[in-house]
């Protein structure tokens, strides 16, 4: 996904003079590509998180679409103040890019896994959440992002990620892409970010004929589409999300929370929710990324929980 | 104003009054009636505490009228009592320390880049140069060349629960930004005629960020205000206002 994000980024900022790429001295073999095209554009603000979220939004507030870039936790809780007051409570165009999400560095250990990250940006009342599902949704979100700029959070697994879509998909904030077509029409398997990577493995391990539900990828989202959910909802009896995430304040919390709000004041949604994520136990494990997932409660038994 | 809003922080903004007096009434470039206009100066108050003494400078260089001050900390108010960007004039909000510079370096580095003459000004108090983004702030600026770029320190001496030095002790200040690559002058920051003369002919050495440290006294100009911690926080009764307005005239 890293490849490209790197990709589409230098190809957009061919056309849009206005991006500027400011990393937290991390990228090695990753950034070169934008670095080598644009050096007037690309900015290593060094080993400091915080001074290169607070710059970035000063150069936002001047006319630049600012991309920060690092890995796992580094640009997101460790500069938290700077994207809640500079950046989202500013409303001004910065995408906090992050690579790892999930445990995508399993071996590295706790400090490189970013399993919490959607909780915090989730509470951002102006913030977009971008997790692409595959290499197309990230090409995808990020043409989005660009046409409508904000403050915006993109979550990246890794490297190597296979292509779910053949081609790039339509994505708006809210909106569920379907990614399989099931027989069964009262289930679903809704994800975000890599958890799409996740249920694909499992639908393709299963075989056809035992797992027949819909597979949607979630790509964008945030607090302002939760309340869009109300219909997507109410096509089904059963969803199950899945995120490569905590489940506290994760994308399936996001969803029962929509479920909820949907009910306020409405007929009741008959629609159960079953949230699909890492079980806290894994922040004390160390070991492969798929070790890690399994350990955490994504493997393929989890797909069929009642 | 402070008086109404049973506001705290008065002592932090008689602390910097003179100084963005001068900024504002000598230094700086803007039109108060396109408040937008490209070619204007930036001006950061990262202190965001003292917002009063700005809201108060606007009003009078006709921002905004001064009868919208009475709405100072009132509800559904734009003047919020940390500095607000919703108030014609304000470039950022502050209120959480440390986030003033490294902003204003984004915009002095958007202006290098832009190839605009404007400059960034930042306000910046004592006690939050504890913050360590402020430390990362002043390395990037000084390694990028930021000349566009001045920070202003008021150093009245007094943090929020006791004196900067029982804090934690900032001297030397001017070798700590001297050694961080800016180009520094220590000067009293009640004195009109010595800041604007500092601040007429920008940066004073080309390539180089300049910082101004200037000696200022908390709560100056109000005798029972000057130099008590007491005063960042208390909120002057109409009879202690009654006595302020006498002492200052």
């Amino acid at each position: 996904m890293r490849n490209a994000f790197i990709d589409e980024l230098t190809a957009l900022a061919k056309v849009h003079p206005h991006i500027a790429l400011v990393v937290g001295d991390l990228g090695y073999s990753v950034v070169e590509p934008f670095a080598d095209l644009f050096p007037d554009r690309f900015i290593n603000a060094g080993v400091a998180e915080q001074n290169m979220t607070g710059l970035a939004a000063g150069m936002a507030s001047e006319g630049y679409h600012v991309f920060t870039y690092s890995i796992a936790n580094f640009p997101t809780f460790r500069c938290a103040e700077q994207i809640r007051n500079d950046v989202d409570y500013h409303r001004l165009p910065v995408t906090i890019v992050s690579v790892g999400g999930g445990l995508a560095y399993g071996s590295l250990g706790y400090s490189h896994h970013a399993i919490q990250d959607y909780a915090l940006m989730r509470t951002l009342p102006n913030m977009l959440i971008a997790a692409p599902g595959d290499p197309m949704e990230v090409r995808s979100c990020l043409r989005y992002l660009i046409d409508n700029p904000g403050p915006a959070y993109l979550r990246l697994s890794k490297a190597g990620e296979p292509n779910i879509h053949c081609a790039m998909p339509e994505v708006a904030p809210g909106r569920w892409l379907k990614l399989y077509e099931g027989r069964d029409h009262e289930q679903a398997l809704v994800c975000t970010g890599a958890g799409a990577q996740v249920a694909m493995r499992w639908h393709m391990n299963v075989g056809v004929g035992r797992q027949e539900r819909s597979i949607f990828s979630v790509p964008l989202w945030s607090m302002k589409t939760k309340r869009l959910q109300r219909d997507l909802l109410n096509k089904f009896k059963k969803i199950t999300t899945i995120e490569d995430h905590l489940v506290d304040g994760g994308f399936g919390s996001w969803m029962l929370e929509a479920s909820v709000l949907a009910s306020n004041g409405n007929e009741a949604l008959d629609c159960r929710i079953i949230p699909v994520a890492l079980d806290a136990s894994v922040c004390d494990t160390v070991g492969s990324h798929e070790l890690l997932n399994t350990v955490g409660g994504l493997s393929s038994a989890a797909l069929f929980i009642d | 104003m402070v008086h109404r809003a049973s506001a705290s922080h008065i002592g932090s903004a008689l602390s910097m009054s003179d100084i963005a007096a001068v900024l504002f009434g000598n230094i700086m470039k803007f039109d108060a009636k396109r408040v937008k206009w490209e070619g204007r100066d930036r001006f950061i108050l990262s202190k965001g505490h003292a917002c009063a003494a700005v809201y108060a400078v606007l009003a009078a260089l006709g921002f905004f009228e001064y009868s919208e001050l009475d709405a100072f900390g009132a509800d559904h108010s734009a003047f919020m009592t940390h500095i607000s960007h919703k108030v014609p004039g304000v470039e950022f909000s502050t209120g959480s320390l440390g986030h003033g510079l490294p902003f204003g370096v984004g915009k002095a580095l958007a202006a290098k880049k832009q190839g605009n003459t404007w400059k960034t000004f930042v306000l910046l108090g004592d006690g939050e140069l504890d913050e360590g983004s402020n430390w990362e702030a002043a390395m990037f600026a000084s390694h990028h060349r930021l000349d566009n770029l001045i920070a202003i320190i008021d150093y009245n001496k007094l943090q929020s629960l006791d004196t900067v030095a029982h804090t934690l002790a900032l001297e030397p200040l001017s070798s700590k930004f001297e050694a961080f690559g800016w180009s520094v002058k220590e000067l009293n920051g009640h004195d009109h005629r010595i800041l604007a003369e500092a601040l007429f002919e920008l940066p004073w050495e080309n390539g180089k960020p300049s910082v101004l440290i200037a000696h200022t006294t908390k709560g100056k100009g109000v005798s029972f205000m000057e130099n008590s911690v007491a005063w960042h926080y208390r909120s002057p009764t109409k009879e202690q206002l009654e006595a302020a307005f006498l002492e200052l005239g």
